[in-house]
């Protein structure tokens, strides 16, 4: 495993357990490795950004915490559960994001909140409740009765964050959330995520992002070629372009490699 | 902890049915395909009504059975473009309730594909095929295609080629329901008593009860990665 080039900043104390626990990942398309013994933890209420090039495991990581995917080995754990066997209690806990808008575009948003609330158990009484809660949350109380076919890309994606928010997760997980967002919606999207963060929920998020990337989370890691190539606290980062100098030297050293 | 499996398939049927109802994406094409299938075959085959009669349970089951392919295709496209499937996949359900959610919305649209082609069918070939029986058929039929068809569908759903790939690992699969179906409705629409084909709607029967058992067992391993 390559050894970080910086540090990582003591963000897990005794006192913050991992939330999300993931050690020595490996993960092989083919013959083609794309996670290379990965370890990460992340804290309870933590913010991780995470960086990578295309084809860095990113997204492979992400759907191995969400339980979409399976390690060829390592274990992972998440608030305490472990993947695969407790996949269930592990699922009940998440909300997925994604560049992909994961809704039906001929229903509209309340019909596609209600439909997912379904699968989550959510009561009658409860899911209404909350549908108009995160309708009203995310500014789409007025289109709640249109089809999403309708909708701008932003308006989609506010409607996709209320969805993974409708059974109150404690982790959100976000796949590059801003691809195909314009600044406005951007903003936007930068608000509603301030506002989960606050809440306490923990969220990671995978972006090409790096200005954001600097600026949201309170953490940011860069994953290069299946390994954790750099890790450090927020609060560390003076500006996006110390962030971005580090990203190429990490990025350019490993494939050097 | 899991959402109950009658649920969330009530919850997939309903919203299967919610969105068709406002699209009418996938039984337009369905029918206007099945239509112009029928119509194809009774100018390709112009023959005596002896013949029509031997020919029309092949061309019922043909057309019934490339409809329910290009519904089951658009049904499962959907489901994966915009990562439905995944969205579905990472609530706490039983992966099963997925498949027999799906199944049951796929059903429903062939079958009703199939109970409109045979009033249509009765007028292009001058033939009588309003007949129970032929209803019967049609139920078990259009269920063992749906049933192989939502399996295979989910797996050639996020394939590159998944239009042309899907009739290529159905119809060898789905051939012993078109050819138990074929020879029931033929049978029947040829007056034969009963006991010549009842037994052709019994083994369509059990074909069924073990398709769908094995695409219920195989369904979790299909949408694991």
């Amino acid at each position: 495993m390559f050894a970080p080039l910086r540090a990582a900043a003591p963000v897990l104390t005794p006192a913050a357990a991992p939330i999300i626990a993931a050690e020595g990942l490996t993960k092989t398309f083919d013959v083609l490795p794309v996670l290379r013994g990965l370890t990460l933890h992340i804290a309870h209420g933590e913010f991780l950004a995470l960086l990578g090039a295309n084809g860095s495991g990113k997204s492979t990581l992400l759907r191995m915490l969400a339980g979409l995917s399976q390690p060829n080995s390592g274990v992972i754990r998440v608030g305490g559960w472990q993947l695969p066997r407790e996949a269930a209690q592990v699922r009940a806990q998440i909300g997925l994001v994604s560049h992909k808008l994961l809704l039906y575009e001929s229903l509209t948003a309340r019909e596609n909140l209600r439909f997912f609330g379904r699968l989550y158990n959510l009561s009658a009484a409860r899911l209404n409740a909350q549908i108009d809660t995160l309708l009203k949350r995310v500014g789409l109380a007025r289109r709640a009765d249109d089809v999403v076919r309708t909708f701008s890309r932003g308006m989609a994606q506010r409607l996709s964050i209320a969805r993974a928010l409708l059974h109150d997760p404690s982790i959100l997980l976000l796949d590059e959330p801003y691809t195909g967002l314009d600044q406005e919606a951007a903003a936007m999207l930068d608000a509603l995520l301030g506002e989960a963060h606050a809440e306490g929920r923990t969220i990671l998020m995978i972006t090409h992002e790096i200005e954001r990337a600097a600026r949201l989370p309170s953490r940011v890691a860069i994953l290069a070629r299946g390994v954790l190539a750099f890790d450090c606290a927020a609060a560390e980062i003076p500006d996006a372009a110390w962030l971005a100098a580090r990203y190429t030297e990490v990025t350019s050293l490993i494939a050097a490699r | 902890m899991q959402t109950p499996f009658f649920r969330v398939v009530y919850g997939i049927v309903a919203k299967d049915l919610q969105a068709e109802f406002r699209s009418r994406e996938l039984l337009s094409l369905m029918l206007i395909f099945a239509l112009l299938s029928l119509l194809i075959f009774s100018f390709a085959l112009e023959l005596d009504r002896l013949a029509r009669e031997e020919a029309i349970s092949g061309v019922l089951w043909v057309t019934v059975a490339f409809a329910s392919i290009i519904g089951l295709n658009r049904s499962l496209t959907l489901e994966r473009e915009q990562g439905n499937l995944d969205a579905m996949l990472i609530a706490p359900i039983n992966r099963a309730a997925i498949f027999v959610g799906k199944l049951i919305g796929n059903y429903l649209f062939a079958l009703l594909v199939g109970v409109l082609l045979i009033p249509i069918a009765a007028l292009l070939y001058n033939l009588p095929l309003i007949n129970v029986w032929l209803f019967i058929v049609l139920v078990f039929g259009t269920l063992g295609l749906s049933g192989i068809g939502t399996l295979l569908a989910t797996m050639t759903a996020q394939t590159r080629t998944r239009e042309s790939l899907l009739p290529v690992v159905m119809l060898p699969l789905a051939l012993p329901v078109v050819l138990t179906a074929v020879r029931a409705t033929t049978g029947i629409l040829s007056g034969q008593p009963a006991e010549n084909w009842l037994g052709w709607l019994h083994l369509l029967a059990v074909i069924n009860v073990v398709y769908f058992a094995a695409c219920f067992i195989m369904f979790e391993f299909v949408v694991e990665e």
